[in-house]
């Protein structure tokens, strides 16, 4: 099992999902977030004094994964987020140990699907 | 007595109102961290509550009640003895004096109201209150009286000022300023960028101010009459030509043009053409306009970042910067043909004014910087004026008021 973590442009969001329920992943944790990478940032300006490094608005991805999903998901989620800009994200693999599912008690690769 | 001159007076006196509630609230209110939010929203309406009160008991007869060598207003009408629908020739001989009183009320609200842009986010509660009172008391109704008030001082030496330029917008940016030094910084100002919480308040109390700005100014000719309509047209000019020069401004100077930029220069707009409405044509309210966002958008952008000083909210680099200006201005372009009642000014060949618009000014800033520097010490002795540090970290919403604006999880 792996969690996987993706960081994503906001607006890429619909493309995300889309290419993922096409890969028959449906389960997933969608946070806003903030965040800055390569793109270091915006400036913003407030009655003429500059205010340089405000982060920028990401979306972020939890998805938990069977080792056999890994790879269609960040396939999914790289098909759909990638623009080839700098601020396309970045997506993370985490081991996972375990997972539950609260309602019916089930443990481990079942309760992820 | 007339109907229509009663109708418009009591109109604006509602439009006033809106100025400080809901309209400066948001105006303020958006400008700062969603922690401390409630905490303008709170000062604005509780001044909305105190006085209306003041005004009524005592305020009214200090400010406008028979003179008393040229200072201050007897107590005669305390309470409100012989305000009554009877009009008072000397303030306004076609609408009752009770209507005039409650017209003038508004007015002695939203001249405190302003300063809280200064002490934003680190005042105490309890400590603006009383400020608020004495402020009120001993700033507001004395300097009333001299500029507005039957036998005030300044009055008698010819000062002109339509709406109160000076009565409501110097005195409180001025104040404003003495309490921003006094108060020190906001913790973290200068390393950490404090940025507005909800620009839409911000834009929505603007336009609400701009609106209610029509009752403070053309309401001030007491009459719905040529002067008013005068007024009105000069307030919208003024104010549309200070939000596009400071849009312009911000355009050359950063590259984009901002929305708080149009919306601030905007109120400068109607800051400086307050003293001016009634006495000037509206093609020079239009370098009113214009001039006023120039230097105020140098007050705030440029000496404030220089001097260091904290006005959170602007209420000097725009209300006291403005009010000068506009006071000034007052001096150079009015003109007898828009108002017999008034004066020409500098450039209608009456030098006399612009150096009596000049000492008004000055006249204003010494008294205001006494007077709120000697009511600060008083306050900050009897209750202190500052919350604990921990207090302003945590927010003056849940420290203050034991609520928040914003929930994040139901």
């Amino acid at each position: 099992m792996k969690l996987i973590v993706a960081i994503i442009q906001p607006h890429k969001l619909d493309e995300v999902k889309t290419a993922l329920e096409a890969v028959e992943v449906h389960l997933m944790t969608v946070t806003e977030v903030l965040g800055q990478g390569r793109q270091k940032g915006v400036t913003e300006v407030y009655r003429g004094a500059k205010e340089a490094g405000g982060l920028l608005k990401k979306i972020r991805l939890d998805i938990a994964v069977n080792e056999d999903f890994v790879e269609p998901t960040i396939k999914a989620i790289t098909k759909g987020a990638h623009t080839g800009e700098v601020g396309d994200g970045k997506i993370f693999v985490l081991e996972l140990t375990d997972c539950i599912r609260i309602s019916t008690g089930e443990r481990g690769g079942i309760a992820i699907g | 007595m007339n109907s229509g001159d009663t109708a418009w007076v009591l109109m604006s006196t509602a439009l006033v109102l809106l100025m400080t509630m809901p309209g400066l609230a948001f105006f303020y209110g958006g400008l700062v961290r969603r922690k401390n939010v409630l905490s303008i929203l709170m000062q604005c309406f509780i001044i909305l509550c105190v006085i209306s009160l003041q005004w009524i008991l005592f305020g009214y007869s200090l400010a406008f009640g028979p003179d008393f060598h040229g200072i201050i207003g007897k107590l005669d009408w305390a309470g409100l003895r012989g305000v009554g629908t009877l009009p008072n020739a000397d303030y306004a001989a076609t609408i009752p004096h009770s209507v005039f009183m409650i017209f003038q009320c508004m007015f002695a609200v939203i001249t405190p109201a302003l300063i809280i842009g200064a002490y934003a986010e680190r005042v105490k509660f309890s400590a603006f209150l009383l400020f608020t009172i004495l402020w009120a008391t001993f700033v507001y109704d004395p300097l009333a009286h001299w500029v507005w008030g039957t036998g005030g001082w300044l009055k008698n030496l010819g000062a002109l000022d339509f709406a109160g330029g000076i009565v409501v917008h110097v005195s409180s940016g001025i104040s404003a300023l003495v309490l921003a030094i006094m108060l020190g910084k906001r913790v973290g100002y200068n390393h950490r960028p404090i940025r507005p919480h909800n620009l839409p308040f911000t834009v929505l109390g603007a336009a609400l101010l701009w609106f209610g700005w029509f009752g403070f100014n053309a309401g001030s000719a007491l009459a719905a009459d040529g002067i008013a309509a005068n007024a009105f047209i000069t307030t919208n000019t003024a104010t549309a030509a200070a939000g596009l020069t400071w849009a312009l401004i911000e355009w050359w100077h950063n590259g984009t043009p901002t929305i708080l930029g149009v919306a601030t220069g905007a109120v400068a707009g109607l800051v400086a053409i307050t003293p001016a409405c009634g006495f000037v044509n509206p093609m020079n309210a239009i370098f009113i306009g214009m001039i006023v966002a120039l230097v105020c958008y140098l007050a705030v952008a440029v000496i404030k970042s220089k001097l260091g000083y904290d006005d959170s909210l602007d209420a000097f680099g725009v209300h006291g910067v403005g009010g000068m200006w506009g006071t000034i201005a007052t001096g150079l372009f009015a003109e007898k043909a828009v108002n017999a009642a008034g004066n020409n000014g500098l450039f209608f060949g009456n030098a006399n004014q612009f150096l009596v618009q000049g000492m008004l000014v000055i006249v204003t800033i010494v008294f205001a910087v006494t007077m709120t520097w000697i009511i600060f010490k008083i306050v900050d002795v009897v209750i202190g004026m500052r919350v604990e540090e921990k207090n302003e970290i945590v927010g003056l919403d849940l420290t203050q008021q034991s609520e928040a604006a914003y929930t994040v999880i139901e």
